[in-house]
């Protein structure tokens, strides 16, 4: 049975603890859309492929949490020597295990309540919570009820940090089970850039929820890399939002690699609200065992001359799922967009599901866009032609599912990252 | 070398080799002439292991195992070479990759170390040189944009890389111009010793004029109707098959 009532408890503690100020207000709203809009069910049509019902059967307490250097040690990414690490522990940011190399005139890291109560108030006030516009679901408004130690960074004016962003979440679930809800702000200013990549990681063998809301706006003449790598394990579950809005001409680029985990949901919104602006989104999921991951991305064209790619790849093997959603918006004022969209899939079980549905909705009549999706299986004349040079069975499907996946590693930019994920692939196709 | 007993093979359900026997001898040529649809790439299949063909009948043994037990895999690691008819191409796959990959899961079977990168090029450096390959081609993704002659240079390329004991060409020669059809074949008299055998499926007797054969068959209807020489390819020139179907249309009266 799911037991919603002691987050009331929960939520009454933190407003109690932290009265007033407009982050109170926004928990205050989020909390009494999920009152009143529980959980999504198959009946709402974008839940319909996955129910996240499950994991609100375990009840979740906010405890003490164990994690130290030692763990962090274990999951850094290679590059992080020369990047800026924000450390999350089962969801809050925390300032002991993070380093931020760049300098105060680069890039400005600070907690949400000491951005929104200082000299970023007007920032804020405009920005944070914006996504809620855009997803009104039970899961989403969980996530801003318990606003509390998040982040907000800024990337200055004109600059371009040398050093990039890397983002751990890190769940304790060696005592009990784990909801994290990181919620995070990011303001990339005027012809500045940013590259961000986001990983994954709960410790011990009780389940974890990580109910993420990430939300980036992006100035004039700014450039955005954003990577988002997913490797946790089976019974680490995840929903996550990034949404991103251009509110000046620039361009974004994200890749989004999801390789393990129990149910995975990816909501991915790029609002483009600004004339020319350019986004890429790519996305790939190698998934087995009973891994469950669900992309839904979302393309609102705003205004007019905006230019937007999706190609989003995924294997399904042994029993796991696949969802792909790929929502188009064009807004009537967004003549001249261009917009593309492929979903390519490979089932390799007879177990494994794919759904994949485009959704394109144009109020426009001056638009080019287009979409597609394909689910097939491994060639089985490489297959053999590949055998039939001595390379057994299992290496030459791991050489060939590589080579599948090898045009979206390809837009990982940073070598280091680029390499690192690679070698998550390798692995991840090796053991069978 | 190989032995082939009465080998009859079925494709969804119909069958396609209708009791074919062949010896081939360390050291041989053998080419298998015949016209369309007489099974010549049928039986190279079989023999490569591809698994949409189905043995009913007769054996295979090939230096001293049976055949039809290997994996295709297993095939290649004992020596059998099979070059495709119609090279794959497959994007994402470097060529280079792919064939330290091959010899190495080979040297592994015969239990020697994996060559590191520096003796493999090496290796490659002498074997490209050998079958007049570019290296621009061995750093792009396998067969991905060749054109028909760089496919077949890069089937004997890989041939000359895993040094076969029995190589089986399916139908090289088609889709060559003459100059790449010299230098393919001039890759495979180089590669040819007292150790080796080959195996020439052909269409055609053009290719018979740079690789001398010393035996010469003609499949026909799932069967090998005819031995002889190498003049037997000149006499199926000048005369066509229809003399040889003739001849068995005689034979039945």
């Amino acid at each position: 049975m799911i037991d919603l009532t002691y987050f009331k408890a929960q939520f009454e503690t933190l407003q109690q603890d932290n009265p007033d100020g407009e982050i109170a207000s926004i928990r205050k709203e989020s909390f009494d859309v999920f009152n009143k809009t529980g959980l999504p069910t198959y009946k709402t049509e974008d839940w319909k492929y996955t129910s996240v019902s499950s994991l609100f059967e375990l009840v979740y307490h906010q405890g003490k949490h164990t994690v130290g250097i030692a763990d962090l040690e274990a999951l850094r990414m290679p590059g992080h020597h020369k990047a800026n690490e924000l450390v999350f522990v089962n969801g809050r940011f925390d300032a002991a295990l993070s380093n931020v190399l760049s300098p105060a005139d680069e890039m400005t890291v600070l907690s949400l309540k000491d951005a929104i109560n200082g000299t970023y108030s007007d920032l804020l006030r405009k920005h944070l919570n914006q996504s809620s516009t855009y997803i009104k679901d039970g899961v989403h408004a969980l996530n801003g009820a318990f606003i509390d130690e998040g982040v907000f960074v800024h990337v200055h004016k004109g600059k371009i940090p040398q050093h990039p962003i890397y983002v751990y979440h890190i769940m304790d679930g060696r005592t009990q089970p784990i909801l994290a809800q990181p919620r995070n702000l990011i303001y990339v200013d005027e012809n500045s850039k940013l590259q961000l990549t986001e990983t994954y990681a709960t410790l011990g063998t009780s389940d974890s929820f990580c109910n993420e809301v990430l939300e980036m706006v992006v100035e004039q003449g700014a450039f955005v890399e954003y990577y988002k790598i997913q490797n946790d394990v089976a019974h680490a579950n995840q929903v996550g939002t990034t949404h991103i809005t251009q509110v000046g001409r620039s361009y974004v680029h994200t890749v989004t690699v999801t390789l393990g985990g129990g149910i995975v949901r990816n909501n991915l919104n790029l609002i483009l609200d600004a004339e020319g602006d350019e986004t890429h989104l790519y996305g790939l999921y190698l998934l087995k065992g009973k891994t469950h991951a669900d992309n839904h991305t979302l393309i609102d064209n705003k205004q007019p001359n905006c230019f937007s790619n999706q190609l989003y790849k995924g294997i399904s093997d042994d029993s796991s799922t696949g969802v792909f959603n790929g929502r188009i918006m064009v807004q009537p004022d967004a003549q001249k967009t261009n917009s593309f969209q492929s979903n390519k899939n490979i089932l390799l079980s007879d177990n494994a599901t794919i759904n994949t549905k485009p959704q394109l909705e144009i109020f426009a009549d001056d638009v080019k866009c287009s979409h597609g999706c394909t689910v097939g299986q491994l060639d089985e004349e490489a297959l053999f032609y590949l055998r039939a040079r001595g390379i057994p069975r299992d290496k030459a499907e791991v050489l060939l599912l590589q080579a599948y996946a090898a045009d979206i590693i390809a837009q990982i930019k940073p070598m280091a990252i680029r390499a690192y994920v690679e070698k998550l692939i390798y692995d991840h196709l090796s053991i069978v | 070398m190989l032995s082939i007993k009465n080998i009859h093979a079925n494709v969804e359900g119909k069958e396609i080799l209708k009791g074919i026997n062949l010896e081939i001898k360390a050291g041989e040529v053998h080419a298998i002439m015949g016209p369309n649809g007489s099974g010549k790439s049928t039986l190279a299949s079989v023999l490569a292991g591809r698994e949409e063909y189905e043995v009913t009948e007769g054996e295979v043994n090939f230096l001293n195992k049976d055949l039809l037990e290997l994996s295709p895999e297993d095939r290649a690691r004992e020596g059998l070479f099979l070059a495709f008819q119609y090279p794959v191409e497959i994007p994402g796959v470097s060529t280079t990759n792919f064939i330290k990959a091959a010899v190495n899961e080979k040297r592994k079977y015969q239990g020697l170390e994996p060559l590191d990168s520096v003796a493999f090029l090496k290796i490659m450096k002498e074997k490209m040189k050998l079958v007049e390959i570019d290296q621009s081609l061995l750093s792009r993704f396998i067969n991905e944009g060749f054109s028909g002659g760089e496919k077949k240079r890069n089937e004997i390329f890989q041939m000359a890389m895993l040094e076969p004991k029995l190589a089986i060409l399916d139908e090289t020669d088609s889709g060559l111009d003459i100059d790449a059809l010299r230098i393919v074949a001039n890759g495979i008299n180089k590669l040819h010793n007292p150790d080796r055998a080959v195996l020439v499926i052909t269409h055609y007797q053009r290719l018979l004029d740079y690789i001398q054969p010393d035996f010469v068959h003609v499949l026909f209807n799932g069967r090998i109707v005819k031995s002889g020489t190498k003049e037997l390819a000149l006499e199926l020139e000048e005369k066509g098959y229809d003399f040889i179907t003739d001849e068995i249309d005689l034979t039945a009266q």
